[in-house]
């Protein structure tokens, strides 16, 4: 399975350095919404640098919604899904390597993104630590249940609508929690933000249980 | 001039095929023989005790039962606010229960009990959210708090949409049965999580008033009559209700089975007016 795993992530990342979709698109539209956020709370009125944490989590969630669109449309043209079911690979192996892939490019995004709060809002990054593991969880959890969720979407015609409407709700309690552990970071006062790094971290444990059961059955069905 | 297909042209007529769709074995426990109607026996022998039952609940909710010390007149609010959770809830388990089972079992019973549990708690929900808020707004001064319970059965509202949103896609009995069970498996760590994660803050909805661990309801007399009254008149609706939408699934199911059934015929039959029969040998 794991091998299956290197192999997809592999592919996945691949065919990104080659087409370069997120890097030339994914990435600026993550700054462009930092900018937007900035548009719409006026920054002199000291409201970004309250709601950094928020928009930061927001930003990356989108830009998730985006990643996990991007892997699946990748497998939608010639026939590419009934060339997958049939490639021999264990379905529990492709959940795994589409997870990496997309937790891989999130994870480059939300370093860009942080460089971005720190010039854009001057927010300071205090609490690295937490900050990064934070990131980890987050994106193991954003990736998971985005790469579930999507391979569910991606036969369909509606997917472009469905997929949102079905994975945002259910990363509700990742942002909650994220937010509220980069908040804990960014004041300075780490200890608060532990138990939502936890939290997460189950969160992300369920959804990749999860995935690796039910990939296969959700990936058959058209 | 008879060819062995001659038969077969006239074999399946409409009406065949309405009566072979009505009387096939599907498993259809609660509905042994579906005629075309949402109603049963148990449904009707249902809504005649529903009728005066409702009507009792009405009149102790609105009439009978005292006014509160500190909420006055507005506590009657209560006897249609909780009821209304307790349904939402029961279609809620039901729903998830019914989806675990159909996974097990794989019949369509229990796909449908889970699609139509799925549909009423939605509007059960929805209803909780109204009625909520319009509770909310003379108690705590506001529509609408971000606090831990109300901010859980908002998402849960957004989850069972996307629920019905999977359910609504066009596919096959099986598919859809499949793909809506798994995405109705995956809301429960999810709710949960929710649940748990927004209880973390300071809560402004007010403590359980029946289930205390002293078990001491804090109220008593015909208000605590009226409320428990309030829990089964609800129940019983909730079955009422859960009775006529799995027949309205059912039939829907058979109509859409019989609609290409009929098509399938139809187009068989213009294939043998050009010329052309299965297996290629013009008659």
């Amino acid at each position: 399975m794991l091998r299956d795993a290197w192999l997809m992530a592999g592919k996945d990342l691949r065919l990104e350095w080659r087409s370069r979709v997120v890097l030339n698109q994914i990435a600026p539209l993550a700054l462009l919404f930092l900018v937007l956020f900035a548009f719409g709370l006026d920054p002199d009125k000291g409201l970004l640098d309250k709601a950094t944490p928020g928009l930061y989590w927001v930003a990356v969630l989108f830009c998730g919604l985006l990643a996990v669109q991007r892997s699946f449309a990748l497998e939608s043209t010639d026939g590419n899904r009934d060339a997958l079911r049939m490639s021999g690979l264990e379905p529990g192996g492709i959940f795994l390597g589409k997870f990496s892939a997309i937790a891989a490019q999130l994870l480059a995004l939300e370093a860009l993104l942080l460089a971005g709060v720190a010039i854009l809002y001057s927010a300071r990054l205090d609490g690295f630590g937490l900050l990064a593991l934070t990131c980890v969880v987050a994106t193991a959890a954003i990736a998971a249940a985005g790469t579930l969720y999507g391979v569910l979407a991606a036969g369909l015609r509606v997917r472009e609508t469905l997929l949102p409407l079905l994975l945002l709700p259910v990363l509700a309690p990742v942002l909650l929690g994220s937010t509220r552990a980069f908040e804990a970071a960014l004041s300075g006062t780490t200890t608060d933000g532990w138990p939502w790094v936890g939290l997460i971290a189950i969160f992300a444990l369920v959804y990749v249980g999860a995935g690796i059961a039910a990939f296969g059955s959700l990936m058959e069905e058209t | 001039m008879t060819t062995p297909t001659e038969p077969r042209r006239s074999s399946i007529r409409p009406s065949d095929v309405v009566t072979d769709a009505t009387s096939a074995p599907t498993p259809s426990a609660a509905a042994p023989s579906v005629r075309a109607t949402s109603g049963s026996r148990t449904t009707r022998v249902l809504g005649i005790v529903l009728v005066p039952a409702l009507a009792l609940w009405a009149y102790l909710a609105l009439l009978g039962s005292p006014a509160d010390v500190n909420q006055g007149e507005v506590v009657r609010l209560l006897y249609v606010h909780v009821p209304i959770v307790v349904i939402a809830y029961a279609a809620c388990v039901l729903s998830a229960v019914a989806s675990a089972v159909w996974l097990w079992k794989r019949t369509q019973w229990w796909d449908l009990v889970a699609a139509s549990a799925a549909e009423i708690a939605t509007v059960m929900v929805a209803a909780t959210l109204v009625v909520g808020s319009i509770y909310g707004k003379p108690t705590w001064g506001v529509f609408w708090t971000w606090d831990a319970r109300l901010t859980a059965t908002a998402m849960l509202m957004l989850l069972l949409l996307g629920y019905l949103a999977v359910r609504g896609i066009p596919a096959s009995v099986e598919v859809r049965g499949r793909r809506s069970a798994i995405v109705a498996m995956l809301f429960i760590p999810n709710i949960v999580i929710v649940n748990q994660s927004v209880v973390w803050w300071r809560s402004l909805h007010q403590d359980p008033t029946l289930f205390r661990l002293s078990l001491s309801p804090s109220i008593e007399g015909l208000m605590l009559f009226t409320l428990v009254y309030s829990f089964a008149v609800g129940l019983l609706f909730f079955v009422w209700l859960l009775i006529h939408r799995f027949r309205v699934a059912y039939l829907q199911d058979q109509v859409d089975a019989v609609g290409l059934d009929l098509a399938l015929e139809e187009r068989r039959e213009q294939g043998w007016d050009d010329g052309w029969a299965p297996g290629g040998a013009p008659s």
